[in-house]
């Protein structure tokens, strides 16, 4: 109920930090973290239901709340050619169930307290719940959530109204210059993938949408087979056991999704100018980049770092913020996703600076991908990320995320305890080497949103 | 009070060193708190510190009592704009330095601006703490203030307001919607500042703005996390208790002038769909009137707002998305915190063929029902419940409780409020809900703003015009 606008500093893109210039100006205040960090990495306890799901758990016991999350393979990647079906699908969970409506199901909620989450990117549908751990209030969180998870009804009425207001937000779609340019640069990048599917849809792909595709999208996807479930919070093994059965137990075991198809390279480069009546024009740049579990990952993960990945002590910031003054808010960053996430560069500028920015930010890029990283700029970002590791996992939402990521994508399940042991294993050589194989400058989609011509 | 002379009182403020006005380096006397231990250092600076040990890191807060509410027509922004140069070095530490050894040391760290206070924050392993008071204590006295450095960081300022409020039509229609709301209130400007006001600023009215208010007795330092009380005190003392204090001028109180009917504008921008903002003037919470029967008035109107937008099963989403299923969203809010009379404010966006005026009446429609017809008290346990829920939620947190604490404390308000807040909402009657609504929610303290889209040269992918249901499309 609070409305408290601040405006920040930078713009939260991406995470964490680096150095450039001399990094013994700092040694005298940068201890080393080889003996500091000592990380208390969660314990995740890991159980299969009976009828398919796998669960992460990790209890946390200093606050009595509990987050419960159920991931699906069930993201925009299985919209099929009906470009929104998966957010629809996913938002009408709760719009009517096991005989309630959605006024009843939200009163249900509400009344304990209990908040609901959902949501359907490009890889997962999700759906979840927060709620106070006194069994008063907790068991009608997780009674309600079950009854949306397992009996939705997508009463007519609901999907209507919920299909118009999906058409409004592709209408909002075209007042917004960035996201104008994010759907341009998904399709430009994704072509004929299913990655390329905006999860709003289109209007061509909702006036086609009916209420069958939503039932049949559902029966299909959320099933136990392809659900993983984190439980976050104050209980104990055997409670959370019987949390996870209450919510999941009534789901069909069903099959996992299949594969998707590999996303192809691209072959070329690509511009798409789009004229919009905007102050900024808004610029993306990138390629496929990288998916969860390559070989690769670690190494990318870490040359992005002081490229565009660590806000005000990256390259990119320092050049195109800094030196020249043309933008707030610049980035890069390597989305992983099952298959090949993007990787991205993302500016604003005003549009008289246009080309002067595409031109730097292409400048860098090919810099960066021939040499790599100086040295101390390495050192930095490894005291960086090793050093800030602990703020990673340090309230249970991060924990939430972090182990529905790991149980989602099949990674190992010490993924916490070795993520610092796999980071300092990355050289400058490997560095230099997972660049020049994985970042392409000569085959970079480039997005242009913003005024043309002579005004 | 007319605006000139606040002007003429903040321009001539200069720095003034080495007036003590504090004996000895004391905890806080005027309050107490279980999960605060507090400190005041002799120069005035206040130490909060939220012990907590869940995680082996901290956050280092500093909050400094000047924001965008501070200034003056002509200068607006100065408060944000000085914001980012207090990244842009001293003497002891160059321009980017400061970054670089946070990063270096594996922290996070940034810095934002309100209409009521400006902080400055690291997140860290829990032993880095001395290097962020060292860090914080230079920068609060020793900015060097480089004019080149200037003159690029204020494009940046540009660059971001053109990102936040110029491109974005319903950001730009709150701010023009706010500055007709208020008539002298100084809440009436942005936080960014006026791109006019950008155009003209100088570096040295970001110096004489940062030596008028940063200083250790206008100032608090927030700590929370894995630390001992006993080692921040010692460590700010030691940083920022030898750092000289300046005299803070005083504000003039700038109560908003009465308002007579109620206000109307229209915001035509490139758009595509329209927008509506109705904002009534409502009270704030005051150190005078904390602890009066009138504080009560306050926490009614959260309630309030809650009873209308608690959540997807309060009114507005119940009757006007769901229900007539005439607004795409719909929303109401207000916060008590603030130092100035503030706003409390309805929202909606329209669903396609549904016209402004319906909306703005079925809005009407809803306060009318509660100024007529009480809340059920299921209706008012549900919100309650709400309430509890967050109180406990808000723990998984660091940064938002030292935040909260922060920010009492900046507006001149007791901590103690955010430990009785549960027990004030718990104590809200439906009479009460009524009452406020009767007295506050009326025309002449009504500013109505809707956003008219104009044409924007997006095509609409060449969707039959039929399926937004007759949409009149004026492209």
């Amino acid at each position: 109920m609070q409305n408290n606008p601040m405006v920040m500093r930078s713009k939260n893109c991406v995470p964490t930090q680096l150095v450039r210039r001399a990094i013994q100006l700092l040694s005298l205040v940068v201890l080393a973290f080889t003996s500091a960090v000592v990380c208390a990495t969660p314990q995740i306890q890991t159980w299969q239901t009976e009828n398919g799901a796998r669960v992460l758990f990790v209890p946390a016991t200093e606050i009595p709340m509990l987050d419960v999350r159920i991931v699906f393979d069930a993201g925009t990647a299985r919209d099929d050619g009906s470009s929104g079906l998966s957010l629809l699908t996913n938002g009408l969970l709760s719009e009517g169930a096991a005989g309630k409506t959605s006024q009843q199901l939200a009163e249900a909620f509400e009344s304990v307290g209990a908040q609901i989450e959902y949501d359907a990117s490009r890889d997962m549908g999700l759906i979840g719940v927060r709620s106070l751990t006194e069994s008063r209030y907790l068991s009608v969180a997780i009674e309600t959530l079950k009854q949306v998870l397992t009996q939705p009804d997508f009463p007519q009425d609901a999907y209507q109204r919920e299909l118009n207001r999906m058409k409004l937000a592709v209408k909002a779609r075209k007042q917004s210059p960035s996201a104008l340019a994010s759907k341009a640069f998904n399709e430009a990048v994704y072509g004929d993938h299913p990655y390329a599917s905006p999860a709003s849809g289109t209007y061509e792909s909702l006036e086609k949408m009916t209420l069958e595709k939503v039932r049949a999208f559902y029966k299909q996807y959320y099933v136990a087979s392809n659900a993983t479930v984190a439980i976050v919070g104050n209980v104990e093994r055997w409670q959370a056991e019987e949390i996870v059965k209450a919510v999941v137990s009534s789901l069909p075991v069903g099959e996992k999704a299949a594969a998707l198809p590999e996303v192809q390279p691209l072959t070329e480069a690509k511009k798409i100018v789009i004229d919009y009546p905007s102050a900024q024009t808004h610029i993306f740049v990138g390629q496929p980049g990288t998916k969860r579990g390559d070989e690769d990952y670690f190494s990318l993960y870490v040359a992005n770092h002081p490229f565009g990945g660590s806000g005000f002590t990256s390259r990119l910031v320092d050049v195109i913020r800094e030196e020249n003054g043309l933008a707030y808010s610049v980035y890069s960053y390597f989305s992983p996703l099952r298959e090949s996430g993007p990787f991205t560069m993302g500016m604003q500028t005003k549009t008289e600076q246009t080309e002067k920015a595409l031109e730097l930010l292409d400048q860098q890029l090919r810099l960066y991908v021939e040499k790599g990283p100086e040295k101390d700029e390495l050192a930095a970002s490894m005291s960086n990320i090793t050093g800030g590791f602990p703020l990673k996992v340090d309230s249970n939402s991060k924990l939430l995320e972090y182990i529905a990521m790991i149980g989602f994508y099949d990674l190992p399940i010490d993924y916490l305890d070795n993520f610092l042991d796999n980071i300092r294993a990355v050289d400058l050589k490997m560095i230099n080497d997972a660049l020049k194989r994985r970042v392409h400058p000569d085959k970079m989609v480039t997005i242009v949103v913003g005024k043309q011509g002579d005004d | 009070m007319n605006i000139k002379s606040i002007a003429a009182l903040l321009v001539v403020s200069t720095l003034v060193l080495g007036g003590v006005l504090y004996r000895s380096d004391d905890p806080v006397p005027e309050q107490s708190d279980e999960a605060i231990k507090s400190y005041r250092l002799s120069n005035g600076m206040k130490v909060l510190v939220i012990e907590n040990n869940r995680a082996p890191v901290m956050v280092s807060q500093v909050w400094y009592k000047v924001g965008a509410s501070y200034e003056h027509d002509g200068i607006t922004g100065i408060s944000h704009v000085l914001e980012h140069m207090m990244f842009k070095g001293t003497e002891e530490h160059p321009a980017g330095e400061f970054s670089e050894i946070i990063a270096a040391n594996g922290g996070e760290e940034n810095a934002f601006t309100g209409q009521d206070f400006t902080a400055y924050f690291q997140k860290i392993a829990n032993d880095r703490l001395e290097l962020c008071l060292e860090l914080e204590a230079d920068r609060m006295r020793n900015i060097t203030f480089d004019e080149k450095e200037f003159i690029k960081e204020l494009e940046v300022v540009k660059e971001e307001r053109r990102l936040r409020t110029e491109d974005k039509p319903t950001a730009l229609t709150y701010e023009r919607f706010n500055a007709v709301a208020y008539t002298n209130s100084p809440y009436r400007r942005p936080i960014v500042g006026w791109m006019e006001d950008l155009d003209t600023l100088t570096v040295d009215d970001a110096r004489k703005w940062y030596e008028t208010w940063y200083a250790p007795n206008n100032a608090t330092l927030v700590v929370a996390g894995d630390v001992d009380a006993e080692e921040v005190f010692r460590l700010a003392k030691q940083y920022f208790g030898k750092l000289p204090t300046s005299e803070i001028p005083e504000l003039k109180p700038r109560r908003e002038a009465k308002q007579y009917g109620t206000q109307r504008l229209t915001v035509e921008l490139p758009a595509k769909i329209p927008y509506l903002l109705m904002g009534y003037k409502v009270p704030n919470l005051t150190p005078e009137i904390v602890g009066t029967e009138h504080e009560q008035e306050l926490y009614a109107l959260e309630v309030l707002a809650g009873i209308l937008d608690g959540g997807n099963s309060a009114r507005l989403s119940k009757n006007l998305v769901r229900g007539q299923e005439i607004a795409n969203s719909a929303g109401a809010s207000y916060g008590m915190t603030a130092r100035h009379e503030t706003l409390f404010v309805l929202s909606a966006v329209p669903n396609d063929e549904v016209a402004i005026e319906v909306l703005e009446f079925a809005l009407r429609d809803e306060l009318n029902t509660i100024k007529t017809q009480l809340p059920d008290d299921v209706e008012l346990d549900r919100v309650k419940a709400q309430v509890v829920a967050a109180q406990v939620y808000k723990q998984d947190s660091t940064f938002y409780q030292a935040m909260e604490v922060g920010m009492l404390d900046t507006i001149g308000l007791p901590w103690k409020i955010k430990d009785d807040y549960v027990e004030k909402i718990l104590a809200v009657t439906a009479e009460q809900v009524q009452q406020v609504a009767n007295k506050y929610l009326t025309d002449d303290r009504l500013t109505v703003a809707v956003l008219e889209p104009l044409p924007n040269g997006t095509e609409d992918d060449g969707m039959a015009a039929a399926s937004l249901a007759g949409e009149k499309n004026a492209e």
